[in-house]
């Protein structure tokens, strides 16, 4: 098993530097579902540094730090992008903050999504939830790059109409032809005309070849489960499935132990694996 | 309904995914017991309670499957598209239908005779058979996603 590394082994210097949050300022901030912020945030030298799938540790000051993975435009250079949903104090203070208020910001942390890998593939992309956050930055990516790739099916699933995140992004997405765009809601009323089912139903009607195609999965856990397992029966190699894995982050480097998850760190070694790098992990109880 | 002559129900049959490459002596039998049929927007196929005597395959548009709701109206909870099959209740006694199914949009079907086909199922097991393979992949997918339904994944916020 790993261990987790101390500040010492990394020589003090560089631990200092990545425990310390820097200070940032809120530009804006607009309501993308329910209790659900999106904030860009000023942050002056970083913004556009990261790769999508990646996060960062957004401090409300006074109150604590929470892991919040980018979900803005990568190419944009003059702000990043955070949605935060207001599930616990230090979120919900994420929540309240105002244009020109500070906040801290550490990273940004972990892997990202294997972008370079896409090139000349179709890359289908499973979203559940809040889990379509973190892929939001690999679509403006691909669809500025447009012909650099394959067929791109974005597949979302939310618990209810209400529920969906980024209603006009999603409207104008899907009036495109050149990305796939199927929606469904687990529980909705006759006033919905999409589609009433899981995540997962989706998968058989997704264009995709299965052998040349590259599947991103975010969601709950149980949900990426599935959701793999659909694309593994539509023909998906495990090795071509990438998943992102949420764990109780806590340092985001390696140091704190609270993310591990059997010989890895959540915070360090992902949060983006590779399907079967943890495919057996994903079936241990304890973990 | 619409007229439609065996023959090209027969191609139809045999395009529609549910029965991709089935033996053209299937396709004839279950021909025998089909036909097409178009409903408008909101018109319902079948409602909750009725006798199931037909199944549904899905060629055109969109269907959602309600069921009622004291105080809440009718809550969907599956929709189905061109491709699909609906109605699995005829398979099983007493064949009930659990749900009502409305088009969500206009939508073309085959319309299928559940006791006629029943009845060929019985003379011919081998064909019987072909339709069990067919229909018992969809009912445990079924059954897979009520259950993921049913986990409520999205309700506890992360």
């Amino acid at each position: 098993m790993f261990m987790a590394q101390s500040p010492e082994t990394l020589g003090v210097g560089v631990a200092a530097d990545v425990m310390l949050p820097r200070i940032a300022r809120v530009r804006g901030l607009r309501l993308d579902g329910p209790e659900t912020w999106t904030l860009d945030v000023e942050d002056e030298g970083n913004a556009g540094s990261f790769v999508p799938g990646q996060f960062n540790m957004m401090t409300a000051f006074g109150v604590g730090e929470v892991p919040i993975s980018f979900s803005g435009d990568p190419s944009n250079a003059d702000c990043v992008t955070h949605t935060v949903r207001a599930v616990g104090h230090v979120s919900a203070a994420l929540t309240r903050l105002e244009p020109g208020d500070v906040l801290g910001l550490r990273g940004p942390f972990g892997t990202g999504w294997p972008m370079a890998e896409m090139a000349g593939r179709d890359v289908v992309i499973i979203a559940g939830g809040l889990g379509l956050a973190p892929l939001r930055p690999v679509l403006y990516h691909l669809l500025a790059q447009r012909d650099r790739y394959g067929n791109v099916a974005l597949l979302y699933g939310t618990r209810s109409p209400e529920d969906v995140l980024y209603h006009q992004e999603l409207r104008s997405w899907g009036g495109r032809s050149d990305l796939e765009v199927d929606m469904t809601v687990d529980h909705a009323t006759t006033t919905w005309h999409g589609h009433v089912g899981v995540v997962t139903t989706l998968v058989p009607h997704a264009t995709f070849d299965p052998i040349n195609a590259i599947a991103l999965v975010c969601g709950p856990e149980i949900m990426m489960r599935f959701a793999i397992g659909a694309l593994r029966d539509a023909g998906v190699a495990d090795e071509a499935i990438y998943l992102s894995m949420e764990r109780n982050m806590k340092c985001a480097v390696g140091f704190c132990g609270h993310c591990q998850f059997g010989p890895l760190f959540v915070c360090r070694d992902g949060p983006v694996f590779r399907y079967d790098r943890v495919r057996t992990l994903l079936g241990v109880k304890e973990l | 309904m619409t007229d439609t002559t065996t023959a090209d129900l027969a191609r139809i049959i045999k395009e529609h995914p549910f029965f991709a490459g089935l033996d053209e002596r299937f396709c004839d039998l279950i021909s025998d017991c089909a036909t097409t049929e178009q409903f408008e927007a909101n018109a319902y196929l079948f409602h909750e309670g009725e006798q199931a005597n037909h199944f549904y395959l899905l060629r055109h548009g969109r269907v959602a499957l309600e069921i009622k709701s004291p105080g809440h109206g009718s809550i969907v909870i599956q929709t189905l598209r061109a491709g699909e099959i609906l109605g699995v209740s005829w398979l099983v006694p007493p064949y009930r239908l659990a749900v009502d199914a409305k088009a969500i949009e206009l939508t073309r079907t085959i319309t299928v005779n559940a006791a006629c086909l029943q009845g060929k199922c019985d003379e011919d097991h081998d064909f019987g058979y072909e339709m069990m393979q067919r229909f018992m992949p969809i009912l445990v997918q079924r059954l897979h996603a009520t259950r993921l339904q049913l986990l409520d994944v999205y309700g506890a916020k992360s």
